[in-house]
C-alpha cells in the first residue's frame, strides 16, 4: 500500500468513527421520555462496553481456560503446564530473572528518584535537572534498549573501544567486559536499562508530593533543631510515604509486563528471558499455546495483587 | 492505573514563589556533596542518549573505529546515517514512519472519543446497572494485555458469525484495523476510570442549571463537558499517543510486516543488523523525534497525565 492509501484508510478510519457516533448521538438527543433516557445511555456506554467485553474479559477468560490445554490447545492437561512453569530448568531460570527484575527494578528506581527529587527541590535548575532525567520517559524502550546496547558494546581490550561502558573500563586499566552475554550479570545490565526509564517517573511524582509538604511541619522541626538528614527521615519519607508505595508498586506493575528490553538487546539469549518475554517465544516462536496462556495467566496472577494494593493506596492518598 | 489528585500537576510547574520556609530545610541538606550527587545523576542519565545522539552525525568509518567522545577532538559530521536509514532500500524507515503515524492518530483519537461519552453517562446519566458497570471496568485495568493476545489474535483471524477477517492477507484497510481495535480496546479501562474522576469534580449545579434551562445530554455533553474536560483529555490523550507510538507488543502481535510501526521495524534491524551502529543510531532518533517533540513542547500536560494515571493493560 501506498503512502497515500494509508492515510486515505486512516481519515476513512477516522471519519467513520465519528460519523457513527454523531448519529447515535443525533438519534438520542430529542428522546426525553424515561425509554429515551435508557437509549441515550445506552448510546454513551454500550460502545466502550461492547469493546471491553469482546477485547478484554472474554479473551481473559479464554486464556485462563486455555491454560489448561496442550500444546495444539485439543487435549485437557489440568494443571501440567502450570507444573512446567515452576519445575523446568529453562522456567525456573525465567522465574528467577523475573524476580531479580521485579525487586530491583522498582526499589532502585524509586530510591534514585527519591534521593534526586530532594537534591534538585526548589533549586535555581530544578526544572532542567528534571528534564534531564525524565526525558528517557518518552523514549519507547526498543529506543532505550538500543541506546543502551552501544553503551555496552564490546570489543577485545587491544581495539579502541566504542561503547562507553567499557571505554571507562579501559581507561582504568581493566580487561573490558561482555555485559550482555556473561550471565548471570548480564539480566543486571538490562535491568538497568528499565530503572534508567523509571527513575524519571518516580522523580516526577514524588517531586510533587515532597513540594505538598506543610511548611509549618518542616519549620517546627528546624526549630526544633532537626539537621537536614533527621528532616529526610522524621518529615519528608513519612510525608510521602503513600506516594512512596504508589511509586514502587506502579513500577513493579509496569516492570512485570515489559518485554520489549530483553527481545531487543539479548533476544531472550544468553539466560536472561523473563516471563513477559517467555510468553511471547513459547507461543510465537515454540507455538506452545498451553505453557504460553499459562505464563500470561501467571503474570495476572502476580500483578493481581499489587494492583489492588497500589489502588488501594491510591485512595487513600486521594482522601487526604 | 495510578491516580493521584490531578492538582499536584499544577505544583509540578510552579516558578519558585516568594521564599518559601522550607528553603532553610532544603538549605541543611544541600552541602557541596549533595550538589555533586545531583549533577553525577544529571550527567549519568544523559551520556547514553548523548553518545548515540552524536554517534548518528558521524562517518560510518569513524563510528567503528573510535568512540564518539572523540568527536570533541576530532570532529567530523554528515547526514548521510540519516538520509541511508530512511530511504536506503534495505531499511526504509520512512515507511515505518508513515506507520507508525497512521497507526497511532486513530488509535488516540477514537479510544477518546469512546471513554469521554462512557465517562459522561457513567457520572451524569441514571441506568440500572450503573454502578456495578463502572466498577467492572475498573477492575478490568488488572488485565495485563498478554492475557488477551492470544484469543483476540484468533478472533481478528477467525471471526464469528461469519464477520469479516480484520487480519490476514484480505484484511480491509491495509490490516491496521486490527491495531486501531486494539489499541482502543487496551486503553479504555484505564481512560474511563481517569476521565470519570475528572469529571465527577466539575460541579453538578452546572449540569442541573442546563438540564433545567432544557438542555438535553448531547448539548451537555459537547457544549459544557468537552471544553471544561479539554486539559485531562489533552493529558490522557498525550499519555496514549506515547503508549502506542513506544509500543512494540500490539505491533508485532497484531499488525504484519506491512504495517509495522518503526519500533518493530528498529527491533528487527537490532537482530539483523546489531552492530551497524551508523543505521541504529540515526534510526533510533528517528523514532525519537516526534514523541521528544510531543513531551518537550507538552511537558506540562504529559506530568499532569502521568501524575493521574501512568500504567496500564
Amino acid at each position: 500500500m501506498s503512502t497515500g492509501e494509508k492515510f486515505i484508510q486512516m481519515f476513512i478510519a477516522i471519519a467513520v468513527f465519528f460519523a457513527v457516533v454523531a448519529v447515535i448521538l443525533l438519534a438520542t438527543q430529542r428522546m426525553r421520555s424515561r425509554t429515551g433516557e435508557l437509549a441515550q445511555a445506552a448510546a454513551f456506554v454500550l460502545p466502550a462496553v461492547l469493546l471491553i467485553g469482546v477485547g478484554l474479559l472474554y479473551p481473559a477468560a479464554t486464556s485462563i481456560y486455555q491454560s489448561l490445554f496442550d500444546k495444539t490447545g485439543d487435549g485437557f492437561v489440568g494443571l501440567d503446564n502450570y507444573q512446567t512453569i515452576f519445575t523446568d530448568s529453562e522456567q525456573l531460570l525465567v522465574l528467577r530473572n523475573t524476580a531479580a527484575w521485579v525487586i530491583l527494578v522498582p526499589i532502585v528506581s524509586t530510591a534514585i528518584g527519591l534521593i534526586y527529587a530532594v537534591l534538585i527541590d526548589r533549586s535555581r535548575f530544578e526544572k532542567f535537572a528534571k528534564a534531564l532525567i525524565f526525558l528517557p520517559m518518552a523514549i519507547s524502550l526498543v529506543g532505550a534498549s538500543i541506546i543502551w546496547k552501544f553503551v555496552y558494546d564490546y570489543r577485545d581490550p587491544t581495539q579502541d573501544q566504542i561503547g562507553v561502558a567499557n571505554a571507562v573500563l579501559k581507561g582504568l586499566g581493566l580487561d573490558t567486559y561482555k555485559f550482555l552475554l556473561n550471565d548471570p550479570w548480564n539480566t543486571f545490565f538490562l535491568i538497568i536499562i528499565l530503572i534508567w526509564v523509571q527513575v524519571g517517573f518516580a522523580m516526577t511524582i514524588l517531586s510533587a508530593s515532597i513540594k505538598a509538604i506543610p511548611d509549618d511541619m518542616i519549620e517546627a522541626a528546624k526549630l526544633d533543631g532537626a539537621t537536614g538528614m533527621q528532616q529526610f527521615r522524621h518529615i519528608t519519607v513519612p510525608s510521602i510515604r503513600p506516594s512512596l508505595i504508589v511509586v514502587v508498586t506502579t513500577i513493579s506493575i509496569t516492570t512485570l509486563k515489559a518485554f520489549d528490553i530483553v527481545r531487543t538487546t539479548t533476544g531472550g539469549n544468553f539466560d536472561t528471558s523473563v516471563l513477559a518475554y517467555q510468553f511471547y517465544v513459547e507461543y510465537f516462536r515454540s507455538y506452545n499455546q498451553g505453557l504460553a496462556t499459562a505464563i500470561a495467566v501467571l503474570i495476572f496472577l502476580l500483578v493481581m495483587p499489587i494492583v489492588i494494593y497500589n489502588v488501594r493506596q491510591m485512595r487513600k492518598l486521594e482522601a487526604r | 492505573m495510578t491516580t493521584t489528585n490531578p492538582d499536584l500537576g499544577a505544583l509540578e510547574t510552579d516558578a519558585p514563589g516568594p521564599e518559601p520556609v522550607s528553603t532553610s530545610a532544603h538549605r541543611a541538606l544541600t552541602s557541596p556533596w549533595a550538589s555533586i550527587a545531583a549533577v553525577v545523576i544529571a550527567v549519568l542519565w544523559t551520556i547514553p542518549t548523548l553518545g548515540l545522539f552524536i554517534t548518528s552525525f558521524r562517518p560510518e568509518s569513524d563510528i567503528t573505529s573510535s568512540g564518539w567522545w572523540k568527536i570533541f577532538t576530532n570532529p567530523s559530521f554528515t547526514m548521510s546515517n540519516y538520509d541511508q536509514v530512511l530511504h536506503g532500500s534495505d531499511t526504509k524507515l520512512t515507511t515505518y514512519f508513515v506507520n507508525s503515524i497512521v497507526i497511532t492518530l486513530p488509535a488516540v483519537i477514537i479510544p477518546i472519543s469512546i471513554a469521554t461519552l462512557a465517562a459522561y453517562a457513567f457520572v451524569w446519566m441514571k441506568f440500572p446497572g450503573r454502578d456495578l458497570l463502572f466498577v467492572a471496568i475498573f477492575a478490568l485495568q488488572i488485565v495485563p494485555i498478554q492475557v488477551t493476545l492470544i484469543p483476540l489474535l484468533k478472533l481478528y483471524v477467525h471471526p464469528p458469525l461469519n464477520l469479516m477477517p480484520l487480519a490476514g492477507p484480505d484484511a480491509p484497510g491495509g490490516g491496521f484495523y486490527t491495531l486501531w481495535l486494539s489499541h482502543t480496546i487496551f486503553a479504555l479501562p484505564l481512560a474511563i476510570y481517569l476521565l470519570h474522576n475528572f469529571m465527577s469534580q466539575i460541579p453538578g449545579e452546572l449540569i442541573e442549571s442546563a438540564r433545567v434551562d432544557g438542555a438535553g445530554h448531547v448539548q451537555i455533553f459537547t457544549r459544557i463537558m468537552l471544553p471544561l474536560m479539554a486539559p485531562a483529555i489533552a493529558a490522557f490523550g498525550i499519555l496514549q499517543f506515547l503508549w502506542v507510538w513506544n509500543d512494540l507488543l500490539v505491533a508485532i502481535t497484531f499488525g504484519s510486516p506491512t504495517t509495522f510501526p518503526l519500533t518493530a521495524r528498529l527491533a528487527e534491524l537490532s537482530g539483523t543488523r546489531g552492530n551497524d551502529w551508523f543505521l541504529l543510531s540515526a534510526g533510533a532518533f528517528v523514532s525519537l523525534v516526534i514523541p521528544l517533540i510531543v513531551f518537550l513542547s507538552l511537558q506540562r500536560y504529559f506530568v499532569r497525565g502521568l501524575l493521574a494515571g501512568s500504567v496500564k493493560g
